[in-house]
């Protein structure tokens, strides 16, 4: 087990590697310079000259010099560089956004499992019943409808009706820890009820592909009730799949995330790139993606990992 | 007559299909004394396994129905019964042991939990209590090593292991009865002589009668006190073991007999094979079921069905030619 999660760990180097280069050239070849946008934007063109500028920023270097400063920086010194437009240490903006994303991430994940578990077992159970019906409608309805669309509206229209706006000032988890919850769950919410589709409509198959199985018409032979025959034997073999698939919308649910905060202005990771992009601040949206490629791998790992507990089959050698 | 264990009357099992409902159970009747072993005898599809599913009320339902008939166990309906009362029965006064030991057992759970999970229903047992007998069981079961294997999960165990824990599942709570259904047909042929014997001896010991389902006449021989043979969902023979081997009186008995390689036939006799196909369920002759494959069959054959008559004593058949 841990020969196995040393190995894990080392083959996440050369991935993140070539990952940090991707990511590296891609966030360069962006249309739209970020030294015509400071000169544009703060009226400096006659005071100092385009070179000196791009000299000061480092961006006069070729680019795999400046790729190889960049990433030995973050090796040798986890240095990630600073904002070229703060000036501020870009692991600093990293480290106080992470954690927000993280709890949004994570509250849009409960929301989604609690959704999507218990809705697709009911919809397995009483297969092709309006209950079953309900339940897909559901799942096809929240997987059409964009998580941008309903988080606007969400934001816009109790605001025209009744006058209530959430909160758009953030409330950081330890000055106010329910009010922050509070002001996460709408987005959690929306962010979740999206990702279950999926979620649900393979519990309802796997549940379904469970219950056919002869070991589930043992379980009833041995005079087990309906409950224990799904709580205790359909159940925890109906979830193996699910939870890959749960590792899987890992990207999404981040890529959701971001334009969750966006709507409703929660400072994490994605509002940070999302700023970072628009100004072409290179150095915060290499650091925001190499930081989310860590965590996506990660989240693959744990859920690998997570095989041991759920099929007892899977040895980790 | 003692009273009876099990009394199934009119039992009739059917299935919705794409080619219209198909009755896989036709008015099957039968009686169990405590501590009996009958074996009930048929190829593929002639109704064996769902008359047994059909007694502890497993069908999946849809597409399956039991539309008539009895089945009084312990002198209590099980057709009337209410699904909590079926649970109450199942693994409990009646225990059930499947074909196949690969995929009848829970991958994920170890052996402890599924075999002694009967007696956390049943009896009110704490899981600690149940494992604790559940080792006792899987020793029973000559299990090598059994209180460690508790531990085990079914896909660290042989085939025959498996159906070893099953059968020691199905002791748990010590049933009356003990259906068996093709216990065998997946393990190669030196375990499955052990099961049975395995089987039969632990039968004998609790006093738990056991119905043998099978499509082999040779185990039946040697393990039945009983034997009933099913063609086409009905009921064709029911008769001693002894008396069947002697004198069958059906012609598909007689047909089954004479397509068995025997040790002591003389050298150079040839098997003889019944002709045709066994009937398609959803399009059955008229009359009786046999009567296309039949080389005896008379004009009365595809005209009525043949009820079940007491030809010898203690031997029924469902047939209209006297058997010379």
């Amino acid at each position: 087990m841990r020969a196995y999660l040393v190995r894990r760990l080392a083959a996440l180097v050369p991935t993140m590697l070539l990952a940090s280069l991707i990511v590296f050239v891609t966030v360069r070849l962006l249309p739209g310079d970020v030294i015509d946008m400071m000169i544009a934007q703060n009226d400096i063109g006659s005071k100092v000259t385009r070179d000196a500028l791009e000299a000061a920023l480092g961006l006069d270097k070729p680019m795999l010099t400046q790729y190889f400063n960049w990433i030995s920086a973050i090796l040798l010194h986890g240095d990630f560089g600073r904002s070229l437009w703060q000036q501020a240490p870009v692991s600093d903006e990293l480290l106080a956004r992470l954690p927000v994303t993280f709890e949004l991430g994570v509250m849009a994940l409960g929301v989604a499992m609690l959704v999507a578990i218990p809705i697709g077992i009911l919809s397995a159970i009483r297969q092709d019943s309006w209950s079953d019906y309900l339940g897909r409608s559901f799942s096809i309805l929240m997987l059409s409808i964009p998580g941008f669309w309903l988080g606007t509206i969400v934001m816009v229209f109790p605001a025209i009706w009744w006058g209530v706006s959430p909160e758009v000032r953030y409330i950081p988890f330890r000055e106010d820890p329910l009010g922050n919850l509070w002001q996460l769950a709408l987005p959690a919410i929306i962010l979740g009820t999206s990702l279950s589709a999926v979620t649900m409509r393979m519990t309802r198959t796997m549940m379904l592909e469970v219950l056919r199985q002869d070991y589930i018409r043992t379980a009833w032979a041995k005079g087990q009730s309906e409950r224990g025959v799904i709580l205790r034997h359909a159940l925890r073999n109906a979830l193996i799949p699910v939870v890959t698939l749960i590792g899987l919308q890992a990207p999404i649910l981040i890529g959701g995330a971001v334009i969750m905060e966006q709507i409703f202005v929660i400072p994490g990771m994605g509002l940070l790139l999302l700023e970072a992009v628009s100004r072409r601040d290179y150095p915060i949206i290499t650091g925001v993606f190499l930081l989310v490629g860590v965590v996506v791998m990660l989240i693959n790992l744990l859920v690998d990992l997570s095989y041991g507990l759920l099929d007892p089959k899977v040895r980790y050698r | 007559m003692a009273e009876m264990l099990l009394q199934v009357r009119n039992l009739t099992t059917r299935f919705r299909t794409e080619a219209g409902w198909v009755t896989a159970v036709d008015d099957v009747s039968f009686d169990l004394a405590a501590g009996e072993t009958l074996a009930i005898v048929g190829e593929s599809g002639s109704g064996k396994s769902v008359t047994a599913l059909s007694m502890l009320r497993l069908i999946p339902r849809p597409p399956g129905e039991i539309t008539g008939g009895s089945v009084v166990f312990e002198g209590r309906d099980l057709c009337q019964a209410t699904d909590a009362e079926m649970q109450a029965i199942r693994g409990n006064r009646i225990a059930m042991i499947f074909q196949e030991p690969m995929t009848s057992l829970n991958p994920s759970l170890t052996l402890g939990v599924q075999v002694g999970e009967p007696l956390v229903l049943h009896r009110g047992a704490n899981w600690a209590a149940a494992f604790a007998k559940a080792g006792e069981l899987l020793g029973r079961v000559r299990i090598p090593d059994a209180q460690a294997r508790v531990r085990a999960y079914p896909h660290q165990m042989s085939g025959g292991q498996r159906q070893r824990a099953m059968i020691a599942m199905a002791l748990a709570c010590q049933p009356r009865l003990i259906i068996a259904d093709e216990p065998t047909t997946a393990l190669d042929v030196t375990v499955q002589a052990q099961i049975l014997a395995l089987l039969k001896e632990l039968t004998r010991e609790t006093g738990a009668a056991l119905i043998l389902i099978t499509h082999d006449l040779g185990v039946v021989a040697r393990y039945a006190d009983r034997v009933a043979v099913m063609y086409g969902g009905r009921m064709v023979e029911t008769a001693s073991a002894r008396d069947l081997y002697k004198h069958p009186l059906h012609p598909y008995t007689r047909g089954l007999l004479a397509s068995i390689p025997r040790l002591d036939a003389p050298t150079g006799q040839k098997l003889r094979p019944i002709e045709g196909q066994p009937p398609d369920l959803a399009r059955m002759p008229a009359g009786c079921a046999f009567q296309p494959r039949c080389q005896v069959a008379q004009p009365d054959c595809t005209a009525t069905r043949p009820a079940m008559t007491e030809a010898r004593p203690q031997h029924w058949k469902a047939c209209f030619v006297d058997a010379a």
